[in-house]
Formats: C-alpha cells, sequence, structure tokens
C-alpha cells in the first residue's frame, strides 16, 4: 500500500489524486505551526476530523466518512466550515465604476442587497478568480475571494483602484468567520434554531448571529438550497454547536467538492485558471464585455471566433474513477485534459469535467479517459451530472 | 467502521499492507486497518488477473477512495492464483473488515524466504507509532 496522504509516506505519482485535499496537517508539527487555522479548529477536532492543509489553511476534509457528509446536504442539511474564503470590501462613490471595470458580469445590475456571480480577468482574459459580490449599501460591496487567491485578487484590486480617485479596497477577512449550511432542510433548521429571518436566493441580508451583526447570504456551492453565513469569528463555535445539536451534520471539504462537480460548479485552480478565458470554461453567461471590464477584449474575441476547446461535464461508463490530469482521448488521439475528477456518491460512477476539442464538447460525444494508463470509455454529459428528482 | 486493530496471527509490510501466510507456499494479502483509514471510504478495487506476476515491494493493484488513489504494494514476491471479485460490488468491505472479507488477492508464493524481511504486529504498532 502506497498512500498519497499521509506524513512519512511518499507519493508514487505525478497525478491521480485528488490535489486539493492535501496532506494531513496533524502529523507534522512545524508544518502546522505555518498553517492558518479558523475560530472552529478546537471543534472539529472534537468531532475526529481528519485536519488537512488546503491551501495554507488547516482545515477539516471529512468527519464521518464524505458518502455520509454528502448524503446529508442532498437529503437533510449539512455545514461547511469555509472561514478560509476571503472578504474584501469595496466602498466609496467610486465603487460602482471600480467594480464595473474589474468584474466580468454588470456590477451595475445588483440592486441593494443583491449578489452576483462573476469572474476576475486579466488583460489576456484569463480567470484569476472567481467571485460573488454583495450589494451592502448603495455605493459598498462585499466580494468573496478563494483563499488560495486572496492576496493576489487584492494586490490586483488594490492596483487598478489607484486609477480611481474615490474608492477604498479593505481586507476583511479577518473579520469574518464563514459557515455555509446547505440542503433541504437547511433554511427551516436555521430559522427555527436561530430565529434567522433568511433572504431568498441570490439575496443578502444584514442581521444578528450570536447577538452579533453578521450577514446573510442566500448563496451556495452544492447545487442544494441553503445560505451562507458570514458571521463575528468569536461567535462561530457556539453557533456551530447550536446548529450540531438542531441536526445539522458537519462536512468536510471532500464533501463540498463530490457536491460541487456533481452540479458542474466551478473550482478555480482546477476548472479556471489564468490560462483559461472565461467562454472556454463555460463562464460567457456571466461575462458582458460591453461595460469595459479588464480582459473584456479578449473575452469578446474568444466570443466571436469560438474556443478551440471546451469545459465539458462527462460520466464515466462502467469502472474507474477519473483524476485531475488524466488525460482525455478518441480515436485514440488526446483531445483533452480532466480537470476535475471524482467518485459521484449520488451517481455511484465516475464523474468530472475536462477542457476537450470543442466539436467533442457536445452530450452525447463519446470519449475515453486514461485513468493511469486503463482507457475508461465515456461519454460527455450535460450540466448538471446531478439533478434531483421531482 | 471498525476500531484500529493488527492482528498477531499476521505479518506486515512498512507500506501498509499484510500477509496472512497459508502453508509454506501460498499466502493471502490485503491492507492494514491504518491504510483504509487513512484512504478513507474504499470506492473502487482495481485488481490484478489471475495469473500475473507480482514482485516484493512493487505495485500490483489499485485501491481508490472518493478523495485519493492508492497503489496497493506487494508484501511478497509470486503469482497471484485468486482474487477477491466480491470486492468488485462491495469495495467497502476493505473498511469495514480489512483482514477478512476485505482481503484482496491469493498467492502462490515464489520466494517464500522473504517472509523474514516483514514486520509482527508488534514491528508494525510501534513503526506507526513513531510515524
Amino acid at each position: 500500500m502506497a498512500l498519497d496522504a499521509g506524513p512519512a509516506i511518499h507519493s508514487r505519482r505525478p497525478h491521480g489524486r485528488c490535489r486539493r485535499l492535501g496532506v494531513p496537517a496533524s502529523g507534522n508539527t512545524l508544518a502546522r505551526l505555518s498553517l492558518r487555522s479558523t475560530p472552529l479548529r478546537e471543534k472539529h477536532v472534537e468531532l475526529g476530523a481528519k485536519l488537512v492543509d488546503f491551501a495554507g489553511w488547516e482545515m477539516p476534509v471529512q468527519y464521518e466518512g464524505i458518502r455520509e457528509e454528502h448524503s446529508a446536504v442532498r437529503t437533510h442539511a449539512g455545514m461547511f466550515d469555509v472561514s478560509h474564503m476571503g472578504e474584501v470590501e469595496v466602498e466609496g462613490p467610486g465603487a460602482l465604476a471600480f467594480l464595473q471595470r474589474l468584474l466580468s458580469n454588470d456590477v451595475a445590475a445588483i440592486g441593494l442587497g443583491g449578489a452576483q456571480y462573476s469572474c476576475l480577468c486579466n488583460e489576456e482574459g484569463g480567470v484569476l478568480d472567481d467571485l460573488f459580490t454583495y450589494r451592502l449599501g448603495g455605493d459598498r460591496y462585499l466580494i468573496v475571494t478563494n483563499s488560495a487567491n486572496h492576496e493576489a485578487d487584492l494586490a490586483w484590486l488594490g492596483r487598478w483602484s489607484r486609477q480611481f480617485s474615490d474608492v477604498a479596497v479593505r481586507d476583511v477577512a479577518d473579520r469574518y468567520a464563514m459557515l455555509a449550511v446547505q440542503g433541504p432542510h437547511a433554511r427551516g433548521i436555521l430559522s427555527r434554531a436561530l430565529g434567522l429571518e433568511l433572504p431568498p436566493r441570490m439575496r443578502v441580508a444584514r442581521g444578528r448571529v450570536g447577538d452579533r451583526p453578521a450577514l446573510i447570504c442566500g448563496t451556495g456551492y452544492t447545487g442544494e438550497d441553503g445560505v451562507e453565513l458570514l458571521i463575528d469569528p468569536e461567535v462561530a463555535p457556539p453557533i456551530w454547536a447550536e446548529l450540531l445539536d438542531a441536526g445539522v451534520v458537519p462536512c468536510g471539504l471532500g464533501a463540498r467538492d463530490t457536491l460541487r462537480l456533481e452540479v458542474c460548479f466551478h473550482l478555480h485552480g482546477n476548472d479556471l485558471t489564468p490560462e483559461r478565458n472565461p467562454i472556454e470554461a463555460g463562464l460567457g453567461w456571466c461575462c458582458k464585455e460591453e461595460t469595459g471590464f479588464v480582459g473584456a477584449e479578449a473575452v469578446a474575441q474568444a466570443r466571436r471566433e469560438g474556443p478551440a476547446e471546451q469545459l465539458a461535464p462527462f460520466k464515466i461508463e462502467g469502472a474507474g474513477i477519473p483524476r485531475q490530469g488524466n488525460s482525455v482521448l478518441a480515436d485514440g488521439e488526446e483531445v483533452g485534459v480532466v480537470t476535475s475528477g471524482t467518485f459521484s456518491p449520488s451517481l455511484e460512477i465516475g464523474i468530472g469535467m475536462a477542457y476537450v476539442r470543442t466539436d467533442l464538447a457536445e452530450p452525447g460525444s463519446e470519449v475515453e479517459i486514461d485513468v493511469r494508463g486503463k482507457r475508461r470509455p465515456a461519454r460527455i454529459a450535460s450540466r448538471p451530472l446531478y439533478r434531483k428528482e421531482k | 467502521m471498525p476500531d484500529a486493530s493488527y492482528p498477531d496471527d499476521l505479518l506486515y509490510h512498512d507500506q501498509h499492507d499484510w500477509a496472512r501466510l497459508e502453508g509454506d507456499e501460498h499466502a493471502v494479502f490485503g491492507i492494514t486497518w491504518y491504510a483504509q483509514d487513512s484512504l478513507g471510504e474504499v470506492v473502487f478495487y482495481d485488481p490484478p488477473e489471475v495469473g500475473a506476476t507480482i514482485v516484493k515491494d512493487a505495485s500490483y493493484a489499485e485501491v481508490e477512495s472518493v478523495k485519493a488513489v492508492s497503489d496497493v504494494i506487494a508484501p511478497m514476491s509470486g503469482e497471484i492464483v485468486e482474487v477477491n471479485d466480491a470486492l468488485e460490488d462491495t469495495p467497502e468491505k476493505i473498511n469495514e473488515d480489512p483482514y477478512g472479507e476485505g482481503w484482496l488477492v491469493k498467492v502462490k508464493l515464489t520466494a517464500p524466504e522473504e517472509r523474514g524481511a516483514l514486520l509482527g504486529a508488534d514491528e508494525y504498532r510501534k513503526m506507526l507509532e513513531k510515524a
């Protein structure tokens, strides 16, 4: 047995493991000292979570098991500590003009208390990050960043903000713990247990959680209904305990990954990178080139000319679990690469997303995935890969 | 999931595999409690072919959990005489019963003296404590 994860165990493979899940962080004291931890670390340890290094953060990858946690979110309610996510506040009379210049979507369309998904692009149209923006006030916005990109996003926003005289960009990541509560029963349990008024989907509301000001966002990353709570780090542990008592199942990053991949949500670093533009990634819908955002010209050109490759979801037909880095083949020829791959707990087959030649990116196309030397038949599918039975 | 255990009647390889000797020439192989615990819920077992030759310290099969794939290392050299076909439908047996229903292969040993290089249960436990 050569485990890809674990202290004092070496990896034998350049590809094939889920890189983002990292190595256990608990074995090595020196490594742990350099990792950041969330206010809920003690709670995770109490629950017997497996902690791993995720983008420099010590995070729970699973508690009881990924399949159980996955199923809890699909059928009941689960909660994720996502306090590693970053927050940036953008405020001032120039905030709208500034964000319209930086974000790919039409920021002017976000009403008070609204939420919007968009890409942050470089001049070449490459995706630096994908983010949610919430409008908290007339000229006050909050952006939630991916933890691995937070510092770079801040630097990028800071650099461009100098061209605008009346906007302030503030790193407010330390101000918030973030808790995603997701699943068909998430809203019911939350409003009962915490006495909260919850905003509808894609809206944000101010409220009080643990008697401190909080933001309640009708968003998520699982394909289920639910909310994301941005709360005071000090009240995170008692709130976590309260939700646990109310029957919400603690879920780790392992289940977060299987849940998001079943519904084809992108993961930056895997499916989105600065080398790929939003058109290839299937995110043309959140790019409004007429707003003149940084990278708009490149994105417009990519849209006009049509991409050579496109991100497409696929299902393995039969045995085999695809992993990031696997080649995609058609007629024995390499036609693409897997950017995310896993075992789908809901469908009980291998699933993934891959950049493939555009003529093969249509649902129904037959391809093969080279899973460590074994060619596994697969079929390009439509989004989402998993759809709830009505 | 059962509690950690390392039966005294097995021999252990430091890459977290076990061997149960059956007479002088045959053995059953599997992965240890520690291995299945580190891996998490096993969802796929890719066995070798019956008749395949396997070499001590080299990979002969793969087990995958939701999040990771791992090589399975041969604790001794030999020829595969049987694989545990039941694991195709119930790979979770590797987690639930790693030394029983979760066995992986039966092997005709080509170098039975290799047993001398394997660890006893106590030695293996000590190795895990140090890790």
